[in-house]
């Protein structure tokens, strides 16, 4: 409980942009926006996202790091002005259906990028899938169905499955000759199916998945002395845990403060060092992990994407940030391939799918699916930082079962 | 090939592989975790059995120690010297709620102070943002407190674990003392059995209740802050408690300090066990031993007779 109420589109904001379009614009965005084009009537852009609570950074870059590759490119999608309709999800799957349908009937938008939280997508996937000409890009919501039996013409996501963060892992474990292995998540959708991907991958690599142990603690308790207890009597050859924010800055203390990392080693999905190694300090050293970007990634894109992000935010860049400007960088190619018609929906569907964006964290593309095909990287923590290890697994793609696209 | 297909469902998993030891470290998981639910959940149910006041803002009062310790510690290089510094500055700013809101409330009913206190979490929740920013901060364990008891071949305990526990109850101590044996605390007493007869008897309630109120806000500070080491400081940190701690409040019995700690400790150890044993139904069960305690008995297990 006790999440914040709307941060919403400022009022101002909304009146502002109004007043800079000329009566003759205001007057065609009545009418179908393939008319509106000559008149450069804004392309309406909404963000769903989480602006307050638990979820509150990852919106906050997301939406900064996406704002400032489409501004980089001079503030235009095909052409056209952009107009951002900024929406708190408060991470509240209850509130998913509510919010995405005021941006899509009562705002009227052209895209919606959103959200972080797995269940809000889901929620939303409702209202999309009845507006086929509004296109949703997901940078963050991991939920394997998104992109499998959810998949719709225009649902697209920009960052990852949560199979595919966790699936190269397991074939890793395998590797280094771990035979009996305890997984830790919460116990909500995301958990359950990265810990399931680690079980796939370790079985498809050979390993014996009867040696494997899931565990799970409820969503969102951090105590988790109780389950660290277990995990010391189970002794296992390793552990494998999915915590992200709070929750993996207190795990990871916890988990050094309770168990001897050279004893059971820990593993993890990326997300449990990403953005957190500064609070974790000492305890999250030697920590491995898969992931899709990596602070460390050596690629010149990488690197003028993470100064760039300092320089406009005063923050560091994580991956949300990549997610959220590889979303820009997503919108821009589409809508320059189609000269700003929004009208063209088809066409952009079209456009996306065929998108090859060289990003921060490097070269992929589209796949059938509407997931990105990927390079998974192997990374461990090395006095603070996520250091490449190799990859884990080139241009990974989801397998997007159940998906008839 | 997929994996097979995990037995789960169960309500109980009985571990016959695991050692008496698993047992004993579970339970002091529990009673160590229960503490510190008990300084919190204190706090909350004396300004509710002596103020009649419902205090969603109490976890926010958590939040602020637990963000004071993180800034302050930052700036001091000292944990300790952080309580010291910020133990007074929450007490103040729980004194000032109370005056220039909490105040204009008594004559109300209940649903006036829950969205009062509501808006407030709000204010303290934007006023985090603002101070601090959305990032997750670790605080620092004192060198001294940051070594590690081993307890079985994998597992060590943490010395600073151990502390909290200590300090817990510490203060448990002090504020039966404070209670039981002072002047301030008879009036509080006085207050929370008959506030009308207490009021007759020309005890001062505007100063009693700016104390009440002050105190509830310290131990939650002081809760928030000697936890933050062990806690990630995050944003949201204070709701998750709060919802805790309004449960041991209603298991224990509104008003009453002993109870806080019966239900403080019936939680921890529920969520301790219900951890491991039942993993199925852990979010559950803090809920199920409220239930099971308001059947039995609808007042609380110390209700109706504040202590």
């Amino acid at each position: 409980m006790g999440k914040s109420g709307n941060s919403g589109t400022s009022r101002r904001r909304f009146i502002a942009g109004a007043a800079a379009t000329t009566g003759l614009a205001a007057a065609a965005t009545a009418l179908p926006t393939r008319f509106a084009i000559g008149a450069k009537a804004p392309i309406k852009v909404g963000i769903m996202l989480p602006f307050t609570g638990t979820y509150a950074k990852l919106g906050e870059n997301i939406t900064d790091a996406m704002m400032m590759r489409i501004a980089a490119a001079g503030d235009m999608l095909g052409g056209r002005p952009v107009e951002y309709i900024k929406l708190d999800s408060e991470a509240a799957p209850p509130k998913a259906v509510d919010n995405a349908t005021k941006l899509v009937k009562g705002r009227n938008v052209d895209f919606v990028v959103g959200p972080v939280h797995s269940g809000v997508a889901m929620a939303m996937t409702k209202v999309m899938k009845k507006a086929p000409k509004t296109i949703m890009v997901v940078p963050n919501a991991g939920a394997n169905q998104l992109t499998r039996e959810a998949c719709a013409p225009n649902i697209f996501r920009t960052s990852f499955s949560n199979w595919q963060t966790s699936y190269p892992i397991g074939g890793e474990l395998h590797r280094r000759g771990h035979k009996k292995i305890v997984t830790l998540t919460w116990n909500y959708a995301a958990g359950k199916q990265m810990a399931e991907a680690v079980s796939e991958g370790f079985a498809n690599a050979g390993g014996d998945p009867s040696g494997i142990e899931n565990l799970w603690i409820d969503f969102p308790s951090v105590s988790f002395q109780p389950l660290l207890t277990k995990i010391a009597a189970i002794k296992p050859d390793a552990v494998w845990v999915f915590f992200s924010g709070g929750g993996a800055v207190k795990f990871v203390k916890d988990y050094a403060a309770a168990i001897d990392k050279k004893q059971i080693p820990l593993y993890g999905t990326g997300f449990l060092t990403e953005g957190t190694t500064k609070a974790q300090g000492e305890a999250a050293e030697g920590i491995i992990t898969t992931m899709h970007w990596a602070d460390t990634l050596d690629f010149p894109t990488n690197k003028t994407f993470m100064a760039d992000f300092e320089t406009a935010t005063g923050r560091q860049a994580d991956v949300f940030g990549v997610q959220g400007y590889d979303t820009g960088s997503l919108l821009l190619l589409a809508m320059a391939a189609v000269g700003g018609d929004t009208g063209a929906t088809s066409d952009i569907i079209k456009s996306m799918e065929n998108t090859i964006v060289a990003g921060p964290r490097g070269g992929w593309t589209m796949s059938a699916n509407h997931n990105p095909i990927q390079d998974i990287y192997l990374r461990r923590v090395e006095n603070g930082r996520n250091v490449i290890l190799g990859l884990a697994h080139a241009q990974l793609e989801d397998p997007g079962t159940g998906c008839t696209l | 090939m997929p994996p097979p297909a995990k037995k789960r469902g169960r309500l109980f998993i009985w571990h016959k592989h695991m050692e008496l030891s698993f047992y004993l470290i579970q339970a002091l998981n529990g009673v160590q975790y229960g503490f510190l639910l008990f300084l919190v959940a204190s706090g909350l149910t004396l300004v509710f059995g002596v103020m009649g006041i419902i205090n969603l803002a109490h976890g926010s009062f958590y939040m602020i120690g637990a963000y004071l310790a993180y800034w302050l510690s930052a700036m001091t290089g000292n944990l300790f010297i952080a309580v010291l510094l910020g133990l007074p500055l929450s007490i103040a700013v729980g004194f000032a709620v109370e005056r220039f809101c909490i105040s204009f409330l008594y004559a109300r009913d209940h649903l006036e102070q829950v969205l009062l206190t509501y808006g407030l979490i709000l204010i303290f929740n934007e006023g985090q943002r603002i101070l601090w920013g959305n990032d997750v901060y670790g605080v620092a364990i004192p060198n001294w407190l940051s070594g590690s008891i081993t307890l079985t071949d994998t597992q060590s305990y943490p010395v600073y674990r151990l502390f909290i526990s200590f300090a817990c109850i510490a203060v448990a101590v002090g504020l039966y003392f404070l209670i039981h044996k002072t002047r301030l605390g008879m009036t509080i007493r006085a207050g929370a059995s008959n506030r009308e007869m207490a009021q007759a008897l020309g005890i001062d309630i505007n100063n009693l209740f700016a104390a009440v109120f002050a105190l509830g806000a310290g131990l939650a500070a002081f809760s928030g802050m000697i936890a933050a080491p062990v806690e990630a400081v995050y944003p949201g940190i204070g709701e998750n408690i709060l919802v805790v701690s309004l449960v041991i409040v209603v298991i224990g019995g509104i008003g009453s300090i002993r109870g806080a700690f019966a239900g403080a400790m019936m939680i921890g150890l529920a969520d301790a066990f219900g951890k491991t044993l039942a993993p199925d139904y852990a979010s559950f069960i803090v809920y199920g031993v409220m239930a099971a305690v308001l059947v039995w008995r609808p007042q609380g297990i110390f209700g109706g007779s504040p202590q």
